[in-house]
Order: structure tokens, then sequence, then C-alpha cells
């Protein structure tokens, strides 16, 4: 009996502090998401309140238009786009010549290759800029593409799975006549669906979500902005516009936050994938 | 059936296979030389290691010999790639397409080949009737049995109509009952179709069942070839003779029964309790199989079994015994090199 | 002989596209930075003269560079331990199958959704003087925060940035912990249990010890993310509050369009490959160190 108390108590004390940490860390979002459905894109006032209550579109409606949303998102999901069907070709190709193909020299290669994964971005944005103003691709669609079209990372994720297929079945379909496209197309990427779902999504996110290349490579294009480095526009303007940016911030933030539903199981899938042991 | 009449299906000639080089050098196939006629169910039967696998991976084109030729339909075909050799594979473990359906596996070999469709689905339908899969072409591999299975790995084999299928260890993956059961089809199977079968195994009683000829296979070595018959009763080496038929010949050391440089062996079945014997052993343990009964004995530390018919009478563990056989049973092999000598 | 062979055409044309594609964007610059490192460039940057390999010392023992790693050290010292600790802690509470439990998981998950830029940009309106929630519920107690603001305040406008990066991580972190948490086998927790262990010894005993491998990897890769923090920067602070520049981390220094070397080529290649040192140098050391200590697996 005591014992039962003991436990009722303890249980109602997590749930508290679960209360407690859970506000704190949505707080910053609640707090940006009423600033923006409340006060008026001229307002100076925050809110007095922190209720859901008089809601107002205007604020959002105002960012859209005035920091060009709409381009900024189609710009955010071309690009993200592209980069992430490029980068599973490219991965499903070099993995496969990797797994089920024989040449010399392909050891070192493959490690060459890993090393690369090392090469953090800080150090070749230097001179990717410059390479990519050579080729006249500031300010361009194409600037923000190619570069990131190749993954280390998703070759070796590919071919890891590759390699896992029972290598009988590769021989049973090359004395079946199936060359290397066909098998790669109807056989090899169909039973890897699961990991290339997962590289796309990250892909798909980490692209998104880029704000290093993107602020080096477009300078003052609006047409070509992703909604990253677009945003901030929005805070440029004097301080009384500042509820502007909680507009642009809902809007900016809202697509990632129904894809990650909408895909969380994947999403700590892959996530995990290479943390935990076990 | 005269085997051997007829032009050759699959010849190799002085097959030779060496894996790695130097001193870690590893002669899986030793200058091997096998003809296979139409129509044979040849097997290849070995131990683990022996070569057979090796073998039959180079008549598909799955491996490059090191040395010698390799002939199908009187081709040479070294330079060949598989899927122009005009034959068709079983792995051990199927390899079937795990995300297509069976209907889908099944065609597959037709598919690459450009056939068209309706064409596809009416071969593919052929075979599975041929082999009872018709009910289950909708399902994929992931939903049927072992035994399924491997009917779909023998479907596939069979709509692309090769010279020769080949065989590795299909039956290893079923449990016993199922094997004994999938014995009698392929033999089946085979005189319905009437193509050369070459087939690999480790399982002896698979070899002396399926086969109409036999390919004994020992460190890269073959060792003799013959109809399983010829086999069983004049085996070529000592390692032929105990390899084949169970319970196991028994070998009697150099010395035992004849000169110190002849090994003599002796089928269970021809070791007798006799009075004019001149073996002498004490019954070790006795065995009580129904239909036989085997008796162990121990000769001066050669241990020995002989099968005795369940009415004949018993001597009980300890016993001394004499035991003796027909001249013309004996089986002598060379100390040396354990070739037969008579 | 010839199968060895058959392959490369094959292999040539499969592996082109990602061969050529980092050859060039990931290969070349690495190469050309850091022979760029050997620049020494005047303020305009279209004169530059090499000066060989003393330059990176150089560039290293430079007022702007040792103040942007001073920064950035900070910068880890403050996000990586609480970082960890942080996410060890909500990994914990939430470790419960309690009812709603998913909700609160959720929630601490939350913040894997936002992008450098949004989260900045949330913490830059929180922290607003004057207008930003934060400041005005809070600036009874820290009057900072009404006025000139943190992200003003030279002592304090690191902390907002390091405030603003904690908050992004907590998510990522949470969800590889939790992880790890739930990969633990039970019968371990339970066996001590049995041998009389409390919670706290269990937690250290039992829980720290099976996940550590885990946290290593966490731990590295929070520090490569403060190492590389420059977007925060760049939209909350802009490398200031100046003349203190108390905010500039070695990517603002090489990237940020109010850096002192922004058109400086030769220095801000060596900075970057010197960046780059510094990453692995901290990558290896926490691998070699900690890895004794790691228990990897029965």
């Amino acid at each position: 009996m005591a014992a039962d108390t003991v436990r009722g108590a303890r249980k109602a004390g997590r749930y508290v502090l679960l209360i407690v940490v859970a506000v704190i860390v949505l707080f910053p979002i609640y707090a940006v998401l009423l600033q923006a459905l409340k006060s008026g894109p001229d307002s100076l006032d925050h809110p007095r309140s922190l209720l859901p209550v008089d809601l107002t579109l205007s604020t959002i409606r105002a960012a859209w238009t005035q920091g060009n949303l709409g381009r900024l998102l189609l710009n955010s999901v071309f690009v993200s786009l592209m980069v992430t069907v490029g980068v599973v070709i490219t991965s499903l190709l070099a993995a496969y010549a990797f797994a089920f193909l024989e040449f010399p020299f392909k050891g070192p290669l493959f490690i060459a290759f890993l090393a690369t994964m090392l090469v953090p971005a800080e150090v070749t944005v230097v001179i990717n800029e410059r390479t990519a103003d050579a080729l006249g691709w500031i300010n361009s669609y194409q600037g923000l593409i190619v570069p990131s079209l190749a993954s280390t990372f998703g070759v070796f994720l590919v071919r890891q799975v590759f390699l896992q297929l029972p290598g009988e079945m590769r021989e049973a379909a090359s004395l079946d006549g199936v060359g290397h496209v066909r098998f790669l197309w109807e056989v090899a990427a169909p039973l890897s669906r699961p990991t290339l779902g997962a590289l796309a999504l990250f892909t798909f996110l980490g692209t998104w979500n880029a704000y290093l290349w993107p602020s080096q490579v477009i300078r003052g294009d609006r047409a070509h902005e992703t909604i990253q480095i677009g945003l901030e526009r929005l805070k440029n303007n004097d301080i009384s516009k500042i509820n502007l940016v909680t507009g642009g911030l809902v809007v900016a933030a809202l697509p990632i936050f129904v894809m990650l539903v909408v895909f969380q199981r994947q999403l700590v899938r892959g996530l995990t994938a290479g943390a935990v042991k076990g | 059936m005269a085997y051997g009449s007829g032009v050759a299906q699959v010849r190799l000639e002085h097959i030779t296979k060496t894996f790695g080089t130097g001193d870690d050098a590893v002669r899986a196939v030793d200058d091997v030389s096998i003809d296979i006629a139409h129509h044979e169910f040849m097997i290849l039967l070995g131990p683990s290691g022996c070569g057979k696998s090796t073998l039959l991976r180079m008549v598909a084109g799955l491996e490059d010999p090191t040395s010698g030729e390799v002939y199908i339909a009187d081709a040479l075909v070294n330079d060949v790639e598989p899927k122009a050799r005009d034959i068709a594979m079983v792995f051990q473990s199927y390899a079937l397409y795990p995300h297509k359906t069976v209907r889908a596996n099944i065609e597959f070999p037709l598919k690459v080949r450009g056939v068209s469709k309706t064409e596809r689905a009416a071969e593919a339908l052929r075979a599975a009737d041929v082999l009872g899969l018709a009910d289950y072409m909708h399902r994929k591999p992931g939903q049927l049995s072992g035994g399924q299975r491997q009917r779909v790995a023998l479907a596939r084999a069979i709509v692309r109509n090769p010279a020769v299928f080949l065989m590795d260890e299909p039956l290893s993956n079923l449990d016993a009952k199922l094997r004994g059961d999938t014995r009698a089809e392929l033999v089946d199977l085979h005189r319905r179709l009437d193509t050369t079968i070459l087939y690999v195994t480790h399982d002896q009683v698979e070899a002396m069942t399926m086969g109409t000829r036999v390919a004994v296979l020992n460190q890269g070595r073959l060792q003799q070839i013959g109809t399983p018959q010829q086999v069983y009763d004049q085996p070529a080496t000592a390692f032929v003779a105990q390899f084949i038929g169970t319970p196991p010949m028994n070998l009697l050391p150099a010395g035992m029964l004849g000169s110190a440089d002849v090994h003599v062996g002796i089928r269970p079945e021809h070791l007798e309790l006799r009075s004019d014997g001149n073996i002498h052993a004490v019954v070790r343990q006795v065995e009580h199989l129904g239909h036989e009964i085997l008796l162990i004995g121990d000769a001066a530390g050669t241990k020995l079994i002989a099968r005795l018919d369940p009415s004949a009478f018993v001597p009980k563990v300890g016993d001394p015994v004499v035991f003796g056989t027909d001249p013309g049973r004996l089986h002598r092999f060379d100390a040396a090199t354990g070739e037969r000598v008579s | 002989m010839k199968r060895r062979l058959r392959d490369v055409p094959w292999a040539l044309a499969m592996l082109l596209p990602s061969l050529a594609l980092i050859a060039v964007w990931t290969v070349y610059p690495l190469v050309k930075a850091i022979q760029n490192g050997h620049l020494r460039c005047d303020v305009t940057g279209t004169k530059c003269r090499d000066a060989g390999w003393g330059r990176y010392v150089d560039v290293f023992k430079s007022r702007e560079f040792q103040h942007a790693l001073s920064v950035s050290l900070k910068l880890m010292v403050l996000t990586v331990p609480t970082g960890l600790v942080l996410g060890i802690a909500l990994a914990v509470l939430a470790d419960k199958q309690l009812r709603g439990i998913g909700f609160f998981r959720t929630a601490f998950s939350s913040t894997v959704a936002t992008s450098v830029a949004v989260a900045s940009l949330v913490w830059f309106v929180l922290l607003q003087p004057q207008i930003g929630v934060l400041a005005d519920l809070f600036s009874g107690i820290f009057p900072v925060l009404k006025n000139p603001g943190l992200l003003n305040d030279p002592g304090t406008a690191l902390f907002a940035v390091a405030l603003s990066s904690i908050w992004a991580n907590l998510g990522f972190t949470f969800i590889i912990v939790t992880a790890a948490l739930q990969s633990v086998p039970r019968d371990l927790y339970e066996s001590a249990y049995v041998d009389g262990a409390g919670s706290f010894t269990r937690f250290t005993n039992v829980t720290i010890p099976m996940i550590a491998p885990t946290l290593l990897f966490v731990g590295v890769v929070l520090t490569t993310r403060a190492l590389q923090t420059y977007g925060e920067v760049a939209l909350l602070t802009g490398g200031g509050p100046n003349p203190q520049q108390s905010t500039t981390t070695i990517p603002y220094l090489i990237y940020g369009k109010n850096s002192l070397i922004h058109n400086d080529l030769g220095t801000k290649s060596a900075a970057a490959v010197l960046l780059f040192l510094l990453s692995l140098i901290f990558a290896v050391v926490q691998f070699r160190g900690l890895e004794k200590r790691v228990h990897y697996g029965s």
C-alpha cells in the first residue's frame, strides 16, 4: 500500500517534470507562433497574454508578400528535389560499381573515396565559391545544385546494402543474361528501398536546411534565393516590422515539421543507424 | 540406355583450377576430365572442398579454369559468357528474387531475352505446370515453403529450355523427409524433360539413387566415374570404397589378410561369421535395426562392421567371433596410393 | 585475366559521376585551399605573394585568428557538455512507458525539425530588447534583457548564440540517446536491481557504460557543429557586437560579411585549412581518449 503511494507520487512527479521540460523546450516555437498569429505586421506590440485568442493571419500574409516567400519556397523545393534525385542516382551507380564489379585498384579507390567524407564544407566552400564564379554559376540554380549532387555518405550507405544481397542472386541473374543496368534497376534498387528512402529523406532535409553554401553562391539575387537565406531579408527591415520575421518563420518551418511528422520512422531509423550499437 | 555412346553434351578436358599464388596456392581442381553424354544425369560427388562446386561453376562460366577446356555441345566455351552457354543453374539457396512474384521470377530469364509478354506468360505457365506451381504464380517467395521455393528455382531453369541443367546441392536446404520426396521428383523430371543434368552433392545416397553415372572427386582429383553400381561394386580407390555405401566398407590395415603393401576392403554385407574365416575379433556393439542387425567388432584395434540377417544367431557383447568372406568379395588397394589392385 | 578487366568500362561509366563531382567540389578545393594558404595578400585581396608554409603559422598566430579561435573554443565548451547532459537528462526522463509519453517524446524531438536559419531567427525574435517575448517576461530578473538586449551586449552575446545552438541540437541529441537507452538489454537492469543497486547506481554502472559509444558519437557531432558555427552567428549577431567581435567564430571569420578578412583569399584559405585540422584533432582526441573507457559490446 505504501509502496503504491510512493509509486504514484513518483509517477506524478515525473509527469510534472515532463510537462515543465516540454513547456521550456516548446516555448520558443510557441512564442514565435503566437507572435505571428496575434500581432499585426506593423505592430511593435508583442502579445500581452500567452493565450491563443484574437488570432489573425495578417502578419503571415504580409510576410508572404513582402518576403516573396512563395518564390523562396519554390526555389527550396526545386533545389532540394533536384539534389535528392541526383544524390540517389549517383550513389546507386557508384555503389553498384563498388559492390558488384571487379576492377583494378577497387580497394584503395574506395578508401580514398571514404576519406573525402572527412573534409567538411567549411574548408571547400572558399574555393568552391570561386569555382562557381569562374563557371558563371553565381546566382543560379546550377550553382546551388551541382556541387551537392554526389555524396560519399550515400555511396557508402548504398554499397553496404548491396553487399548484403545474396551473392548467388547476382550469379543467377548473370546466368539468365541480366546485364548491369537491368540488375540495378530491377533487383538491387528495389531490394534496397528502405535505405534509399532514408537517404532521400536525409538528403532532402539537408539540402532544404543548408545555409552556408547557398549564402555564398547566391548574392542578392532574390529570384534564386532559397528560403533559408531569403528569410533574413525580413529581419533587415526596421525594428518596428520585426513581426514579419515571425510570419516568415511559420511559413519556413511548417513544411519541414509536416514532413517530419509524416516520415518520423524513417528519420529516427536513419539518425540512429550509425550511432547506436545493437 | 547405353551412355557414352551418344555425342557428349558436356566435355571437360584436363581442367585445373588454382586459387591464390605462390606458397598459398590451392589447387581446387586438379586435371579433371569428364565426358557427359546427352540425357545423362551425371553426379559430381565428394566431400566438402573436393572441388565439385568449383567444377560446376566452371561449366557455368562463373569461374575460369586455370588450364583446360570446357566444351558444351561440341563448342569450346572457355571464353563464352554464362548467359550465352545455353545452360541453366539451380543454386543451393535458390537465389530467387524476393520482391518479385513467382510468375515474375519464372518469366525473368525470358524477359531478359526480349520474349514477348504473351509468349512469356505461356512459357512460364508451362514450366509452372510441370512442377505443380500453377496455383502459386501470384505469391512471393517469402510466402512459400522451402520445397516450393526450390520448385520455383527449377521452373525458372526449365523455362529457358537449356542444353544442360546445372544443380549445386539443391536438396541440402530441405529437411530429410522432403529431401527424399524431392529426389524422386527430380528423377521423374529428368525422365520427362529428357535433358542433360550435371548435379553436385556430398550425399552419396542422392548420388546412388538419382544418377545415371557418378563422378567421385576428392581434393580436386577425379577418383572414379561409373554407374552407381559400378562405383559400388568396383571402387577404383580406397577413398571411393569408403565414401560410397552405408555403413562404409571395412578397410583392414596393411598386413591383415594380405601382404604388407595392400589394404584389404570388405563390405559389411559380405563380412560373415564363419568358422573357417581368419579375422578374429571381439564383439563390441550389437545394433538391432529391425530389418537387419549390425555387429560392430574390434579386431586388434580395427573397427569392423558386419551386417547380419535378423534371424541369424547373434553373439553377445564381449564374445569372441571369427569373420570370413568369399575371396571374390575382397577389394585390394595399394597401401601407398590407394589405387585398386584387384 | 579477361574476367578482371571485363568490368572496367562499366565501372568507369558508373563511377564517373560521383568521382568527377567529388574531385571537382571536394578534392580540388581542399588541395587549392592548402596551396592558397601560402599566399600573403594585401587588404584588397588583389595582390598576393607566395610566402611558403610559414604563412600558416602567421595566420594561426594572428590576432584575428586567435580571437576567433577563442570564441569557437568558448562556444564549444558552452554547448557540448550542456548539450550532452541535457540530451541524456531528457532521454532518461522520457524513457518510461507512461501514458501519453509519445507526445512528450515528439515534443523533445521537435527541434530536430529546425534549420540553422529557422532556429537562429526564432531566438533573434525572442531576444530582441524591448519587444522580444523573453525580454518582456524576464527583464525584471535580468535587466540586460531589456537594454541593450542579450544579443547586443558583448558580455552576453556569445551566451545567446550558445543558447540558440543548444536548443537547436536538443532534438537530435534526444533522439539518438533515446534510441541508445532503448537498446540496453533490460535484464542488465534487473540483474543490478536484484543485486541491490539503487536507481543512481544503476544509472552510473549500467546505463552510462552501455550507451557510452553513442555518447561519444554525439559528443563528436556536437563538437564538430560547434566548430562549424556560422549561420547562427550571421543571423543573430553578425559577428558582433563590435568592436569586440564577441561572436566571431572561425567560420564567421572566413565567410562572414562583416569579417575583417573578407577579401583576403590567402588568409581565408589558411584559416579554413586550420579549422579542418582543428576538427580532425578534436575528433581523433575524443575517439582515442574515450575509446579506452568506452564499452563496445559484451
